[in-house]
């Protein structure tokens, strides 16, 4: 049905503890681990849906055990290895058998071409990765249109695949607020089709149709779903 | 392709079990591939530990207090507005920028994992990518609020922006009384990264 990313409304969790500063980084190695991923991210053997699913895939125990950069290099092993970049037995190969070849040991020009270079970072990062993409899919709805998204949060093509639909807002009426343009579909693109676009919509819910218990009767919810999550609501 | 791993140890698990190892292990081995630049790294993490964060954010906010015009193109196209600033890149590439109002309050969460606008605000506080405020923020914004401090009025609504795609959410907070006589930089400087994402006001 779902996976333990998809938390959105759960019951259980305690108080959030807000920051008593604003440093980005609060551990060398969460700074590490961030840089790793986008560098490796920059080799092209995959996209954000991709990653985002891989995060997703780590068990329910360790995705609720690890901290956050801890996800991330748990999605990270899983990409490195199911794209081919690194073997297991590489993985497994453990400080002794790396320690061979030290950094320092590495010369620059050993780098694969495809490697991001420090003198690229700065114009990776200033360019990004827009996710709008020209759609053959004409937008159904406008902005006040009743919609009702997919009942069952789910991949309706792979089973146990990447949706960005969350299971709190799935079989739920709200309405369009305002069409984004159309793109990528995440449901798609984590599954190896990676430029299907359709129409995005930002969808507004009433906090009293999304919960049995809602807060304040004028409080909303707005979400950004795609068109394939939805249909025109009586 | 990408598997569940009920049938053997997941790939994380072959490298070290202490999380500041695991990523030396990595990062080691990517080197000694060549994959990875040790530099570029080094690039990167300075990149957001120093360059880009939250006064990017406070610098438009200001902007917007105090140009109308600026203000107006912000809540039409805050991609292009912001972009004019300098601000566009990497988890910023759709910008849209919603104002709080006195019968209007906004706060932005990513529940399904921890998008943020990173031109503009960095990389998210510990406790924007926690479980308590990726569960709480959209069920029961008013007691995530009260976690901050932050208590609203009954006639003011709440709304919630979980960003689910690749559109990211710049909350303008409401401008604080007593400012007419202050300029933009010194407006910016009452501009928290918190009253930004919407758990705080100014």
């Amino acid at each position: 049905m779902t996976r333990p990313h998809d938390m959105g409304g759960r019951f259980g969790d305690g108080p959030v503890v807000p920051a008593t500063d604003d440093a980005a980084f609060h551990a060398d190695w969460h700074a590490r681990a961030l840089a790793i991923t986008l560098a490796c991210g920059a080799l092209g053997k995959w996209n954000i849906d991709t990653s985002r699913h891989a995060r997703e895939c780590l068990s329910p125990q360790d995705y609720t055990r690890f901290s956050y950069y801890e996800k991330w290099l748990g999605g990270l092993a899983a990409l490195l290895v199911a794209k081919g970049v690194v073997t297991r037995a590489e993985l497994a190969g453990g400080p002794a058998a790396l320690s061979y070849f030290g950094p320092s040991d590495l010369d620059p020009i050993d780098l694969d071409p495809r490697a991001l270079r420090a003198d690229a970072v700065a114009g990776v990062l200033a360019k990004g990765g827009a996710s709008d993409r020209p759609s053959d899919t004409a937008p159904l709805f406008r902005a006040g249109d009743a919609v009702q998204t997919r009942r069952k949060a789910e991949n309706t093509s792979v089973a146990g695949g990447h949706t960005r639909l969350p299971r709190y807002a799935a079989g739920t009426r709200g309405r369009v607020l305002r069409h984004h343009g159309t793109h990528v579909l995440p449901d798609a693109a984590a599954h190896g089709t990676p430029d299907q676009a359709e129409p995005l919509y930002a969808v507004a819910f009433k906090a009293s149709d999304l919960w049995a218990h809602p807060e304040h009767p004028l409080d909303e919810v707005v979400l950004d779903l795609w068109q394939s999550y939805l249909q025109a609501a009586p | 392709m990408l598997h569940d791993h009920s049938d053997h140890h997941p790939d994380h698990a072959l490298l070290p079990s202490d999380p500041a190892l695991r990523v030396k292990a990595l990062e080691t081995l990517l080197v000694a591939k060549g994959l990875v630049d040790p530099a570029a790294l080094d690039a990167i993490i300075e990149t957001y530990a120093y360059k880009i964060g939250p006064r990017n954010g406070a610098a438009v906010v200001a902007r917007a207090w105090t140009d109308p015009d600026f203000r107006a193109y912000l809540l039409r196209d805050a991609t292009a507005a912001v972009r004019e600033m300098g601000f566009y890149g990497r988890q910023g590439e759709h910008m849209v920028a919603v104002e709080n109002t006195a019968d209007l309050h906004n706060m932005v969460v990513c529940t399904l994992c921890s998008c943020y606008p990173w031109p503009l605000l960095g990389i998210p506080p510990d406790w924007y990518k926690s479980d308590a405020y990726r569960a709480r923020a959209v069920r029961e914004p008013r007691a995530v609020l009260a976690d901050f401090g932050v208590s609203l009025p009954a006639t003011c609504a709440v709304r919630v922006w979980d960003s689910t795609a690749e559109v990211r959410y710049l909350v303008i907070p409401q401008r604080p009384l007593g400012t007419e006589g202050l300029g933009a930089d010194a407006l910016a400087a009452r501009v928290t990264r918190d009253g930004m994402i919407g758990t705080a006001l100014l």
